[in-house]
């Protein structure tokens, strides 16, 4: 088994290898015809002129290429800010499809064979090592040597870690054009799913699926004998694999827009911008109940799920993030803060981003109805500054990248607005608690150290009160952990779910309140 | 209270007024820390000291073991934040007390300070046992009960061959998990017959040693040690067994029990016999000194199938819980604690204790035991002969403490019992329905026919308990 599992690792470790060796592999070679391609109507003539002394020369790095081309791009557009002929400059992003078409080499030729060799190694590898973990071990806890491991415990390992995964979403995000051997690798796959060819998102989209279903794998392994966290590690896995990774792509195939019927305004923070509702309403009766249904999920879905189950119907059954933070970032999850500071913190920065997020969502459309001229100034400006501060930067660099410093639910915690409408919800009209039971906790802290969510458990079950928190996402593990059998996550009768002054049974003496 | 606290920092003696308001508290445990604490909750200004040697601040002592074994660091099993104390009011002094000069209400500190008391709470706790067995002061021989042990086994455990654990007790198990996880081969020496068998009746006991047998630990029970060997330099090097077979080892876990830490007090006019005796209000025979948890001896048993000593984390809480109310109150209340229950768990297997359930039956009480197929899962039912609830004993099933608080002291009789256990389960949701396979069983053993309850799709959806 140990062969098994080194095997494994070292093909995990191949993979990611060439994975990330695999955008510098080739040559680029840029014809006049491939700018022609790929670059709208209105901006044809002016490209293939600009570009042209890179027609024919042969880049041996991306690196040079792009950088030429962007000398090029750059000095046509900056002579014309010079002169403030701002209807000409040209605002579109032309370096990552003519980077992808110039590119020429072993990728372009054999895709699939660099997408076995990276992703495809690393997923066996996973496996190989994930299958056989505990295996002629009892089921329960695994938690033995957390905070001795270089990785969990935010050792060197943990570091390197964190910091590939920032510096992997700094380039997606904003350098994707250094990504596009990746994105070439993939075209076959994307052209068989919707038809078209890939783009960063598309390779995202697989990576990130991968990622949960291998690691969703591992949660089985991991909490073998925990049904709840079995069946809450299936259900993200199901929804990520169908609703966030195919149904989108299959809708494209059939000339649809891209759609996540499970992701939620105000996380789905671009679902009332001018394009998506453009785009709904003009895909018929199927577009009609994209906008109906996402509409219906705000308005009504979030409150009554939430008023019987909790925010974890969402949170740590459906969401795509929170599906990717329950599976990757459960090694990580001891590593959030439980301080009263952070939980201070995390309310001023989560209800911020979620005023932030209806604040512009309510521009956006005044915009969108009244069509005035002054208010598209501002919608564009919002847009721009909620898409890079918390949509990419925060949700994403942060959001995953700090797993291995600040825990898997960074997020999800400070910045997700869904999260914060779900929470005001569940902690004013719910009838979802994690009931404490009597006087049985031993202040061991085992709760409160597992806790994704830095909620300090252990404050109120010690005192043998409920927890009813709104930043809590129902993931169960401070009930799974627990070695006494204190906690456990149900729902309920509202009268009694909040107690205040908990009285601890077994001391008859007195009627002692807390 | 600036004053007093400059004072205190500066180990001098205080001016006899505010001596007068200042209690003490040695024992920075559940103990003496829950007495602290609810003191203040009644007093916002009473001046309160709390001294312990061990550790600077409160830890939970029974998440020792889960340092050893990486779950948690040190710092997490801290039950209340560094500023706590602060803002509490709660004054923290880290020394050993080495005598108590109770004539002059005083405390001397090892180091010569000394410091005086108005109230004295005595909160000391336990320390392991040994019987006098050859070599048990050996480097790398020990128990396990306090954080200096912890850091001396995490020492003496480092690239070991074998360990030997000898006792067959709470503590006893907790230590071969713990090195258990360090993938350290354990021989557990039990002296009895079963595992832990002067609480666990033999269905439970013989549970339990299936279990630590299937984690591979080298279990002998009705076994005894003789000798622990030395290796010429001071250090142990194996156990020698009253059969006189010798087995190799580099580390010796002694977890025989505890007795109260009261060694500070022998020979003083303080009242001790195993453990500091007090009354029921845990009043010790000077005036003003109280002692409560471990280290206090009840000269009359707080209830029928109640101990003189107290040794459990609950108890603990609940004599702090009681002096505090006392000490604040002029109408005193007599320590009454309610309906015993206790939990501990086996390495992945829970257990907890409602009521009182004896090892051995009591004449006219009755039983019934139900254990799953897995072997792993089991619950006693204990009646007496008016078949009403006495107790149970719940493995790797939660159960309700409400639930049979108060179907123990109402005494409920079996039917009732266990055709509402549906209500008592605490387990996780979407766990196995395990009321229903006892159900089945109890019907079967004793020819009932109680029906499984029902609950319809609605119910079963918005997880109504009812």
């Amino acid at each position: 088994m140990k062969f098994l599992q080194n095997t494994g690792l070292t093909l995990f470790v191949i993979g990611l290898v060439i994975f990330t060796v695999i955008p510098l592999l080739g040559t680029w070679k840029l014809e006049s015809s491939m700018v022609a391609e790929n670059t709208k109507e209105m901006h044809r003539e002016v490209m293939v002129e600009i570009l042209d002394p890179m027609y024919d020369k042969t880049y041996h790095s991306h690196f040079a290429f792009i950088s030429d081309f962007y000398s090029h791009f750059n000095a046509y557009n900056d002579s014309l800010k010079a002169e403030e002929k701002w209807d000409q400059v040209i605002w579109d992003d032309y370096a990552f499809p003519l980077t992808k078409r110039a590119s020429v080499g072993p990728v372009p030729s054999s895709p699939l064979l660099f997408l076995f060799l990276s992703i495809g190694l690393a997923v066996l590898g996973g496996l190989l090592y994930i299958l056989p973990l505990y295996r002629n071990e009892t089921a329960g806890i695994k938690n033995d040597g957390i905070y001795f491991s270089s990785m969990k415990a935010r050792g060197w390992l943990g570091i390197v870690t964190g910091t590939y995964l920032i510096g992997f979403y700094i380039i997606l995000y904003w350098y994707p054009e250094y990504l596009t051997n990746l994105v070439i690798m993939v075209d076959p796959l994307s052209q068989f799913l919707s038809g078209g060819p890939a783009s960063q998102w598309f390779l995202y989209g697989l990576v990130y699926t991968l990622a949960i279903l291998v690691m969703g794998i591992r949660m089985f392994r991991k909490y073998r004998g925990n049904s709840y966290q079995t069946i809450r590690t299936v259900s993200v896995m199901f929804f990520q694999l169908s609703f966030a990774f195919l149904i989108p792509e299959i809708l494209v195939l059939f000339n649809m827009p891209w759609h996540d019927f499970k992701n939620i305004w105000p996380l789905d923070y671009s679902f009332f911008y001018e394009y998506r509702l453009e785009g709904m309403l003009n895909s018929g009766a199927l577009g009609m109940f994209m906008l109906v249904w996402g509409i219906l999920l705000i308005i009504i879905g979030v409150p009554i799920f939430t008023y019987f189950y909790g925010k974890r119907w969402y949170c740590s059954w459906v969401c795509g993030c929170g599906g990717l933070a329950e599976t990757l970032g459960d090694p990580y999850r001891q590593l959030s803060d439980k301080s009263l500071k952070s939980w201070k913190i995390e309310r001023y920065l989560v209800h911020g981003v979620l005023v932030f997020a209806v604040v512009m969502t309510g521009v956006t459309l005044a915009n969108y109805f009244m069509e005035f001229g002054l208010l598209g100034e501002a919608t564009n400006q919002l847009h721009s500054i909620y898409g890079f501060a918390i949509g990419s930067a925060f949700a994403g660099v942060i959001g995953t990248g700090f797993y291995p410093f600040m825990g898997n639910r960074v997020w999800c915690r400070f910045g997700c607005p869904l999260a914060a409408y779900l929470g005001i919800v569940q902690r004013f009209k719910s009838r979802f608690r994690i009931t404490t039971n009597g006087g049985q906790c031993i202040s061991c802290g085992n709760c409160s150290t597992y806790c994704e969510m830095g909620i300090d458990v252990r404050w109120y079950a010690q005192r043998g009160q409920n927890i009813v928190r709104s930043s809590c996402v129902g993931c169960g593990v401070c009930s799974a952990v627990c070695p006494r059998g204190v906690l456990k996550l149900e729902n309920g009768e509202e009268s009694g779910r909040i107690n205040d002054m908990p009285i601890i049974i077994g001391n008859n003496s007195i009627n002692l309140k807390s | 209270m600036l004053f007093l606290i400059e004072k205190i920092e500066s180990g001098r003696i205080f001016p006899m007024n505010e001596i007068s308001k200042n209690i003490v508290i040695i024992g920075n445990g559940i103990s003496g820390v829950t007495c602290a604490r609810n003191i203040r909750k009644r007093d916002q200004k009473v001046p309160i000291t709390i001294i312990s040697g061990e550790t600077a601040h409160f830890f939970s002592r029974t998440a020792l073991m889960y340092i050893y074994m990486g779950h948690m660091k040190y710092e997490h099993t801290k039950p209340y934040a560094d500023d706590f104390w602060k803002k509490n009011g709660l004054r923290l002094h880290q020394a050993w007390v080495s005598s108590v000069d109770f004539a002059n209400k005083r405390l001397v500190f090892q180091n010569g300070e000394e410091m005086g008391y108005g109230q004295l709470i005595l909160a000391t706790g336990s320390i392991p046992n040994k019987f006098g067995w050859p070599g048990e002061n050996l480097e790398g021989v020990q128990g396990l009960y306090s954080y200096p042990d912890l850091l001396s086994m995490e020492k003496h455990t480092q690239s070991i061959s074998r360990a030997v654990v000898v006792g067959g007790g709470l503590i006893g198990i907790e230590m071969v998990e713990m090195l258990c996880s360090r993938n350290i081969p354990v021989t557990f020496i039990v002296r009895e017959k079963g595992f832990w068998d002067n609480v666990l009746p033999d269905e439970e006991a013989n549970l339990v040693s299936r279990h630590i047998r299937e984690h591979h630990v080298d279990l002998r029970m009705e076994t005894e040690l003789a000798a622990i060997l030395d290796d010429g330099k001071g250090r142990v090097k194996g156990v020698q067994l009253a059969n006189g077979e010798i087995i190799d080892c580099g580390f010796v876990g002694l977890t025989v029990g505890v007795s109260p830490n009261i060694s500070v007090f022998k020979g003083t006019e303080l009242e001790t016999s195993r453990g500091i005796l007090v009354d029921e209000t845990f009043q010790t025979n000077i005036p003003d000194v109280y002692a409560i948890g471990d280290c206090a001896e009840f000269k009359i048993p707080p209830g029928p199938d109640r101990k003189n000593i107290e040794q459990v984390w609950y108890t603990g809480r609940m004599h702090g819980e009681t002096l505090a109310f006392n000490l604040m109150n002029k109408n005193q209340v007599s320590y009454q604690p309610g309906i015993w229950f206790n939990s501990a768990k086996f390495f992945d297997i829970e257990y907890q204790t409602y009521g009182h359930v004896p090892p051995k039956l009591r004449e006219g009480d009755w039983t019934f035991y139900w254990e799953d197929s897995s072997g792993k899962i089991a619950l006693r039912l204990l009646f007496n002969q008016q078949d009403q609830l006495l107790g149970i004993n719940a493995f790797g099933w939660r159960m309700r403490h409400a639930f049979f608080d108060r179907a123990i002291t109402e005494g409920w009789e079996a039917d009732k019992v266990v055709s509402r256990l549906h209500q008592a389960s605490f387990n996780p949701e979407f766990y196995k329905d395990l009321h229903k396979l006892l159900i089945v069983a109890y019907n079967k053993e004793k020819g009932k026919s109680i029906r499984v309850p029902k609950r319809s799709f609605i119910q079963k959806l918005i997880g109504s308990r009812a």
